[in-house]
C-alpha cells in the first residue's frame, strides 16, 4: 500500500489480521467485495463462519485454479469454496438471514463514512449509474457494520468526514473503521482513535483533514 | 401426474414470449443463468421486454434493442456493457432495487401477497418514490410485488415431473422466480430417468411449465 503519510502504514496482510483478531470465533460474518477480502483468509483460519449473499453459508478461501467451478462463486462473482458444515441457500433465505439480524457483522468497503456512522459506498456523487447489490440490505440488517478501507481517497481526501457528500447506503450504521493508518470509531461529530499504526500520530492525521476528537 | 411439457430445443420453449412481456431471469452473474433460453429469445428478436434479474448481463437481448426496461440490483460489471450502452442512449430504463428488496418483491409476487414492508433504503435515495408507513413506531417503505408473464430459470437436475434441483450457488434467484411467473421455463442440464428424491427437490414440478435439456 502506498503511504500518503511519512510513515510505514500497516500492510494489507497486517490489516486483515488486525480485523480478524477482533472477530470472535463463531460469529457469522459477511465479507464485502474489494478491500474487505483481505480478511477472508484470517477469518476462516479462526473458525469464523462466512456468509456470501448470493447463497453460501460457510464460504472458504478461493480455490486452486484446477478446482474452479462456475456454479461456486461468491458475491463478487469470483471463484469460491465452501467449508465442511456449510450450506447453499437461495436468495430469499440469504436476505432473510441478513435483514433479520442474524449476521453478527458485515465488513464493507467505503467511499465515505461520517462521524455519525453514515455509510456511503455504492454511488459516487455525480455518477449516473451505479449498482447497489446487497450493500443496503447488509448495512441495514447486520448487527454491526465495520469498514475496511484506505483512509484517503485517490484525490487524497479523508474518507472519514463530518458528513458524507456521496449518496448514503444507510444512515448511522458504521461502528468501526479499519484503515492502514489506524482503527477508528465514529463518535458523534468527530472520530475517536482506537489504535494507530507505528509512527502515526494524531497531529499527522489532523493535518491531512481527518476529523478526530 | 406430470404436467410439464418437455421441449427439444430452447427456441421452441420460448416461442410464445410476445413483445412487451415481463420476463424474470434467474442467475447471479453466470451461476444459474439460463443462457440458452436468453439466446433463443434474442434469436426470435422479441422486443419491448421488461427484464427482472439480479444483473443486467443479457447482452444478446440488448444488442438488437430488445429490452425496454431492466429491474435489477447490480447493472455493472463486464457483462453489463451492452446494457449500459443502451441506457446511455436513453433507449432503455433502469429500476434499481437493493438485492434483498428485489428478491422479496418477487417472493411477494409468487406468494399471493400485495407487497411487504422494509426499512432497507430509508434515509437514502433508494427510498425515493416509495411510500412509507409506521408500524410499532418504526418507519417502513412499502414495496409492491413483482410478477412475470414468464420466468426463465436454470436448474441442474430435473425429473419428468418437472421437479428441479439446483447445483451449488447456482440456486440464487431461480427458486423464487419459479413461483412468480405465469409460465415457468426451465433450462436443465440433465433430465434423469425415474424420479428425483422427493426430499431433495428444491423446486416442485407443479411450479414448472416447460423444460428443455441443454447438456453442458
Amino acid at each position: 500500500m502506498e503511504s500518503l503519510l511519512e510513515v510505514n502504514a500497516w500492510s494489507l496482510e497486517e490489516l486483515g489480521a488486525k480485523v480478524a483478531e477482533d472477530v470472535p470465533e463463531g460469529w457469522l460474518v459477511n465479507v464485502g467485495i474489494g478491500m474487505p477480502q483481505i480478511a477472508v483468509a484470517p477469518l476462516t483460519a479462526r473458525g469464523v463462519i462466512l456468509h456470501s449473499e448470493n447463497g453460501i453459508i460457510g464460504l472458504g478461501p478461493p480455490p486452486l485454479t484446477s478446482e474452479e467451478d462456475d456454479d461456486l462463486i461468491d458475491a463478487g462473482k469470483g471463484y469460491a469454496t465452501i467449508l465442511p458444515g456449510g450450506s447453499f441457500i437461495d436468495s430469499v433465505t440469504s436476505f432473510s438471514l441478513i435483514r433479520s439480524g442474524r449476521l453478527d457483522l458485515a465488513l464493507m468497503g467505503a467511499y465515505q463514512v461520517s462521524a455519525e456512522g453514515d455509510l456511503a459506498n455504492w454511488r459516487l456523487k455525480g455518477k449516473k449509474i451505479a449498482g447497489i447489490g446487497g450493500a443496503a440490505d447488509l448495512a441495514f440488517g447486520a448487527r454491526r457494520v465495520w469498514i475496511i478501507t484506505t483512509l484517503f481517497a485517490n484525490d487524497g481526501a479523508s474518507k472519514m468526514v463530518p458528513s458524507c457528500q456521496h449518496p448514503l447506503t444507510a444512515p448511522k450504521v458504521v461502528s468501526r473503521i479499519y484503515t492502514e493508518y489506524g482503527i477508528f470509531e465514529p463518535a458523534g461529530n468527530k472520530f475517536s482513535i482506537i489504535e494507530l499504526a507505528n509512527g502515526v500520530d494524531e497531529e499527522m492525521l489532523l493535518q491531512r483533514g481527518v476529523p478526530l476528537k | 401426474m406430470s404436467r410439464v411439457e418437455v421441449f427439444e430445443n430452447p427456441i421452441d420453449a420460448v416461442s410464445d414470449i410476445a413483445d412487451g412481456s415481463t420476463v424474470l431471469c434467474g442467475g447471479f452473474g453466470g451461476a444459474g443463468y439460463p443462457s440458452n433460453l436468453i439466446q433463443a429469445l434474442a434469436a426470435r428478436r422479441v422486443r419491448e421486454l421488461t427484464v427482472v434479474a439480479n444483473n443486467a448481463g443479457h447482452a444478446p437481448l440488448f444488442e438488437y434493442g430488445g429490452v425496454r426496461k431492466v429491474v435489477c440490483s447490480y447493472p455493472l460489471g463486464p457483462t453489463s456493457k451492452a446494457f449500459l450502452e443502451v441506457l446511455e442512449k436513453g433507449d432503455a430504463e433502469l429500476e434499481l432495487e437493493p438485492q434483498g428488496t428485489l428478491v422479496e418483491r418477487i417472493r411477494a409476487g409468487g406468494a399471493g401477497l400485495g407487497g411487504f414492508l422494509t426499512q432497507v433504503g430509508i434515509g437514502s435515495e433508494l427510498a425515493d418514490g416509495k411510500r412509507t408507513i409506521e408500524v410499532d413506531s418504526k418507519t417502513y417503505l412499502i414495496c409492491t410485488p413483482i410478477q412475470g408473464q414468464f420466468a426463465l430459470i436454470k436448474a441442474w437436475k430435473a425429473d419428468r415431473f418437472g421437479n428441479l434441483i439446483y447445483r451449488h450457488a447456482a440456486r440464487n434467484f431461480n427458486p423464487v422466480m419459479a413461483t412468480a411467473a405465469k409460465t415457468v421455463i426451465a433450462e436443465v442440464t440433465e433430465i434423469v430417468d425415474g424420479c428425483l428424491d422427493p426430499g431433495s427437490v428444491h423446486t416442485p414440478g407443479v411450479f414448472v411449465d416447460r423444460m428443455v435439456e441443454v447438456k453442458s
